[in-house]
């Protein structure tokens, strides 16, 4: 990583990011719990095994079609627990408020996480406040961090995945990122979409049922293309994605067209990627299918070989290419 | 239809049989130019270059607004982006391109007001919101976009608008053609044609392909099956020696083109001499706005004039954008230069060769 | 420099149109260079501006006919 300020572009969830946590925070904080690198980290506390993970909420603009930033801050959290195998419990949240931020939204804000934590089964049981002057902030970042209590017998970790193992994708792509860019470049798409943000851990916890997960990732900033670069990396295989069967509605297909995005590199909040033996796929599947959430799940690619990383996309009209690590804010374009 | 009919693997992989035979009666390697951006991004995502034979090579040309906007313009527009009292309005393309020190992104986050619009009709509603202000718009696109700024600047004139400008970037495809032909070291056999320019411009002003350089084009679509089979045709018209102009995207592009749109276009602008990055001044091959909407011009509005800003050194876009060299032939390529940390704006443009090559693996 | 898609003229007031893009997205274009476009037909649009009338048989024309060509 050459560059010596940060830029936008360190923030988009991509390879950048990556380098960022790698070669900065990482590299000081090394330690063998945090050299895991999964989205939650699993702490040893006698009798028990609990994750804990952490996650910051910068989101323009606050409220948009299907969530808020409140919804996202909870979600995320307990979605990077469940996706870690927890079973998500306790939440806390922390918020840096821009003076002049009107209390009214803050009040709905607090009550969209009220009603995600309720949904989710969490409770938010502490959290810290700070407000700084106006133009310091802007308006409102959130910092969620959660714990949550991994069961017995569940091993769930990026390096798990084997030679063969397919990749179950929990529902449609591409929702949030679509509806939240249409929102803030005010893009002008009516469209009923809406951001996809939602709690996962009803969705993991059936997909876990089978006994023979192997991985788990929330897919969030980076979309697909991302989870799927870190989960090849983590786990050192090689991964084909089948562009026919990634599930995508037709409205963000359309909204994707319209604004030149690719559904596979723009952001979800309420989707994950599962890789299971080939044998357990279809009870896998239908496990998933049967909650909220996890309606539309299918499979989508699976894992060609181990020893080499990388991952590609089996196009529709037949032809094959790299599906790299998407770097910074993907951005509407005309050409 | 679901909308992707035109991208079935079957009737793909039956073109690109198809095309193996036509490349194989060849009897030697042929390289083909696709001169629209567009289509440098369409082969990329949808892997096609994998359904391709051996012995056709696919160049990409300087049809990336972007790719093709002088140094020297893109800092022009981070400069009056930062003038006070300014909001920009840029397409999203324009946004990550360095300048010689900034560029409107990096311009944005010290501060300036940069704002995307995915319509020319945006950043006019943008002057109409903000009385206050001056917008300018970055004007970059070709034949394809020249006709909704017109049609942008003629919308501000009529609502009395003082207060929304354009940079005027754009520039115009057949005079590119010339120029690359004019270079006998890009040794091109044919020409893939850009499908949505066409439909604005018709089939007329390709046919100098035929009459001067006796060279074949086919005007294509967008879609994988439609790329495949443009490909077979021009395969097959340089085995048959025929240079003339074909239409293969007769759906979307009448021979006459959309003579309204053409009026309205050189109602507001006329052509003129303009730089294109690494290929210089081409005669003709720009717009410019004719006197009667002058005041549309920011470069006047703002007195900023044309400036010439060196290439960044080892860049090899030039190159790239004139089909003399592939992406991975420069020295920078994936190691100085990537999409998160681009030199030239091949690769930070989304639909530049050297993005594509990166991305999509060429 | 083409992206341009075709939607479906749902509305239409004067130059200004709204234009279904598939999946009910639907955005404002103008119509002023395709003056003869009628609600129901196909356009495609670029940069907020419809720059042709499409018909949507005409995709499935050239499915057809490329198929007869191919085999």
């Amino acid at each position: 990583m050459a560059a010596d300020r940060i830029s936008l572009a360190h923030g988009g969830g991509g390879g950048l990011s990556r380098s960022l946590v790698e070669e900065v925070f990482a590299a000081y904080f090394e330690n063998p719990i945090l050299r895991q690198m999964d989205d939650a980290a699993e702490l040893p506390v006698s009798g028990r095994r609990l994750a804990f993970t952490t996650d910051s909420f910068v989101v323009d603009p606050l409220f948009f079609p299907g969530g808020d930033i409140g919804k996202i801050a909870v979600c995320g959290t307990v979605n990077d627990l469940s996706v870690k195998g927890a079973v998500p419990r306790w939440i806390s949240a922390a918020f840096i408020l821009e003076e002049g931020l009107e209390i009214s939204l803050l009040r709905r804000i607090a009550a969209s996480m009220r009603a995600a934590a309720d949904e989710a089964g969490v409770s938010i049981v502490t959290g810290d406040t700070k407000v700084v002057e106006k133009g310091k902030a802007d308006k409102i970042f959130i910092t969620t961090s959660g714990v949550g209590e991994i069961p017995d017998g569940t091993d769930v970790s990026a390096a798990n995945v084997r030679e063969g193992d397919v990749l179950i994708i929990s529902g449609p792509l591409g929702a949030h990122g679509a509806a939240v860019m249409n929102a803030r470049h005010s893009l002008g798409i009516k469209s009923g979409i809406e951001s996809d943000c939602a709690p996962l851990n009803r969705v993991a916890a059936a997909v876990l049922q089978c006994g023979q997960v192997h991985a788990m990732r929330d897919l969030t900033r980076g979309g697909l293309a991302a989870a799927l670069n870190e989960i090849s990396a983590a786990s050192n295989c090689e991964i084909e994605l089948d562009e026919a069967l990634v599930p995508v509605t037709p409205d963000v297909s359309a909204a994707c067209a319209l604004l030149g995005l690719d559904p596979l590199y723009i952001a979800n909040e309420g989707r994950l990627a599962a890789f299971v033996p080939a044998a357990a796929a279809p009870r896998a599947l239908a496990d998933m299918r049967a909650q909220r959430y996890g309606e539309s799940a299918a499979i989508g690619g699976l894992v060609l070989s181990k020893g080499k990383a990388g991952v590609r996309l089996k196009t529709r009209a037949g032809g094959l290419r790299v599906l790299r690590m998407p770097e910074g804010e993907q951005l509407p374009r005309i050409c | 239809m679901s909308g992707f009919e035109l991208q079935d693997a079957a009737l793909a992989a039956k073109i690109s049989a198809a095309l193996a035979r036509e490349a194989a009666g060849l009897g030697r390697a042929v390289s083909l130019m696709e001169v629209c951006g567009t289509h440098t991004m369409a082969i990329a995502r949808h892997g096609l270059r994998r359904l391709l034979p051996p012995n056709i090579r696919l160049l990409s040309g300087p049809g990336c607004p972007v790719c093709v906007s002088a140094q020297g313009d893109i800092d022009r527009a981070v400069e009056i982006s930062r003038l006070p009292g300014v909001i920009t309005a840029s397409f999203g393309d324009m946004l990550r391109v360095r300048g010689t020190r900034l560029g409107l992104d990096g311009a944005r986050s010290a501060g300036a007001d940069v704002r995307v619009v995915y319509s020319p009709s945006d950043a006019v509603a943008i002057a109409r919101q903000n009385p206050g202000k001056n917008i300018v718009f970055i004007g970059a696109g070709f034949e394809t976009t020249a006709p909704a700024i017109a049609a942008a600047a003629l919308a501000a004139q009529e609502e009395n608008l003082c207060n929304f400008f354009v940079l005027p970037l754009l520039k115009l495809v057949p005079p590119a053609l010339r120029a690359i032909l004019s270079d006998k070291s890009a040794k091109i056999d044919g020409f893939l044609l850009p499908g949505h320019v066409s439909a604005v411009i018709g089939v007329a002003p390709y046919r100098l392909l035929e009459s001067e350089y006796k060279i074949p084009s086919v005007i294509a679509g967008f879609e994988p099956v439609e790329i495949l089979h443009a490909v077979t045709r021009l395969a097959a018209k340089i085995k048959a020696g025929d240079a003339s102009v074909e239409n293969a995207y007769r759906r979307a592009v009448p021979d006459e083109g959309n003579p309204a749109a053409l009026e309205l276009l050189y109602k507001v602008f006329e052509p003129a001499d303009v730089s294109w990055r690494a290929i210089g001044k081409l005669p003709g091959s720009g717009l410019m706005f004719r006197a009667a909407y002058g005041k549309f011009d920011a470069a006047q509005k703002f007195n900023i004039p044309e400036m010439e800003s060196a290439e960044p050194p080892g860049c090899l876009c030039g190159a790239v954008l004139t089909g003399r060299a592939l992406p991975p032939d420069c020295g920078l390529f994936g190691k100085e230069c990537t999409p998160a940390d681009a030199v030239g704006p091949c690769m930070v443009s989304s639909e530049g060769s050297c993005a594509a090559w990166y991305n999509y693996g060429g | 420099m083409c992206l341009a898609v075709p939607g479906l003229v749902i509305k239409l007031s004067g130059s200004q149109a709204e234009v279904d893009f598939g999946g009910g997205a639907v955005r404002a274009a103008s119509v002023q260079f395709v003056p003869q476009a009628k609600i129901g037909d196909y356009v495609l649009v670029h940069a907020g501006c419809a720059i042709q009338i499409v018909r949507r048989e005409d995709a499935l024309e050239t499915l057809n006919l490329l198929k007869e060509i191919y085999g």
